[in-house]
């Protein structure tokens, strides 16, 4: 079977462009001068220890975090020229599932459709349901949801419009064996299809799996920008170690 | 359709959809307006020869604190479960979830409105129904809801989210609750037109430019 998400069409230019970019929150320097450049049809992973600014940089890509200096480009949009139609082209999983616990999944996700304009919204309901392996709990309220059920409904939203940038905030989080599985089919589904994931995580193993790229933040600064063949588990284990070593 | 009204209706038609399976801001809303007019009915002796001057006080009252209860209900659940971020991935400027919040909020106040126009019936003999009064109510509400709706979302990040926004708001909205009691005392009264003119422009001064500001400033707000 042919595992390849359906996506938009490979645009010109990159997908995703970090220039410069930092953030402040009162006196913590969440990110410091973050640049990132990263092509079509690649799956990028974001390592770091906690606090390293994973969330907030792939937050400040959504648009959901306002950078202090620096330029966020997604899709080739600016983010203060036509932030809407940068928002279109994006597809985010964070830490909480964005779902309605009195809504069913279905209805969550028709209302998702009806904000994205996803054209055939019923079918293609169905067909991220059955992709994320939940067309049996369509129905249910999304409460009676374990955490796991709910995150894998979060993913079906983030596919639903066909995104041509994928964000994931440690997507693992909450998800069964089978749901580890099935979102490595998902990542690299998405990125063969032509469109950019980049997606954060603690797993080393995975990333290496998975990715195309690795990237490593830390205190905010990225350290590393490497393809796959470049990293090795060792290697980012120290560096991530030298961290640890360092808050000490 | 537009871009933002294609996300205004979106969002107007799920909180709808919510309030009507879980009915908890309709409820709050409509047993707290009929506990105060019930309250009001026990401290004033309301007859017909007082009504015209103390009902549009007792009416209004009513529904300003009804309305707090409205407005502050729009972002809570939406910040509790995080699923704001949901509607800033929306594929339209802030001002579209503005505007889906607004009409949201909006609708609930005028039914909680129409629904308490038989009750004062029932409770002060107010015959409240006229075009005048439904003209100053929703002239009221609309303003009354474009400036509640930024200002919950600015407290909805606070912890005392509750007791912080009418502390923020009510002062502001003032001009306007002031201008729907004397509009709907003219209107009890039987001024008609002349007697509710000069409130009715009020009103829309302050609904057109609290439209607006609001419906600007809400980007600056829900952001980080």
């Amino acid at each position: 079977m042919d595992r390849r998400q359906e996506t938009r069409p490979a645009q010109p230019g990159l997908a995703i462009e970090v220039a410069g970019l930092t953030k402040i929150f009162g006196r913590t320097t969440a990110l410091r001068n973050i640049s990132l450049q990263v092509p079509w049809g690649v799956a990028v992973a974001l390592l770091g220890p906690n606090g390293a600014g994973k969330s907030t940089l792939l937050r400040a890509i959504a648009m959901l975090a306002r950078p202090d200096e620096g330029t966020v480009r997604v899709a080739g949009v600016t983010r203060g020229h036509d932030a809407a139609r940068a928002r279109a082209a994006l597809g985010y999983v964070g830490h909480q599932p964005l779902l309605y616990d009195d809504l069913t999944p279905e209805e969550n996700l028709r209302f998702y459709a009806r904000l994205h304009d996803v054209r055939d919204a019923g079918a293609r309901i169905r067909q991220v349901l059955a992709d994320v392996g939940m067309s049996h709990r369509a129905t249910s309220r999304v409460r009676t949801l374990s955490n796991g059920m709910q995150k894998r409904i979060a993913i079906a939203r983030a596919l639903l419009h066909r995104p041509a940038v994928l964000l994931l905030d440690e997507p693992e989080t909450g998800l069964d064996q089978e749901g580890l599985a099935l979102l490595g089919r998902i990542v690299r589904g998405v990125a063969d299809g032509g469109a950019t994931v980049l997606f954060s995580t603690h797993d080393i193993e995975r990333a290496l799996a998975l990715a195309d790229r690795v990237a490593l933040l830390r205190g905010g600064r990225l350290v590393l920008d490497a393809s796959r063949a470049a990293a090795d588990a060792a290697s980012l284990r120290a560096l991530l170690a030298d961290e640890a070593e360092a808050r000490r | 359709m537009s871009r933002y009204l294609r996300v205004v209706l979106a969002i107007y038609r799920k909180d709808a959809q919510l309030e009507a399976r879980t009915r908890e801001t309709f409820t709050a809303m409509a047993v707290f307006a009929i506990a105060v007019a019930l309250i009001f009915n026990f401290a004033f002796q309301v007859n017909p020869r007082n009504v015209a001057l103390v009902g549009p006080g007792i009416a209004w009252a009513a529904f300003t604190f009804t309305g707090v209860i409205g407005i502050n209900r729009a972002f809570i659940f939406e910040k509790d479960r995080g699923t704001l971020e949901g509607l800033l991935l929306a594929p339209a400027g802030r001002e579209a979830v503005y505007g889906g919040k607004l009409l949201g909020t909006l609708t609930l106040m005028l039914i909680v409105e129409a629904l308490m126009v038989p009750v004062f019936l029932v409770f002060y003999d107010i015959a409240l129904l006229s075009w005048w009064f439904v003209g100053t109510a929703v002239l009221a509400t609309v303003g009354f809801a474009a400036v509640g709706t930024v200002f919950a979302a600015i407290a909805v990040h606070t912890r005392a989210r509750e007791v912080l926004l009418p502390l923020l708001f009510l002062p502001i909205v003032m001009p306007v609750v002031v201008a729907a009691v004397s509009s709907t005392a003219s209107a009890l009264a039987g001024e008609g037109w002349s007697g509710v003119a000069r409130w009715f422009s009020l009103m829309v001064a302050f609904d057109v430019v609290f439209l607006v500001v609001s419906s600007l400033a809400f980007e600056f707000v829900v952001e980080e």
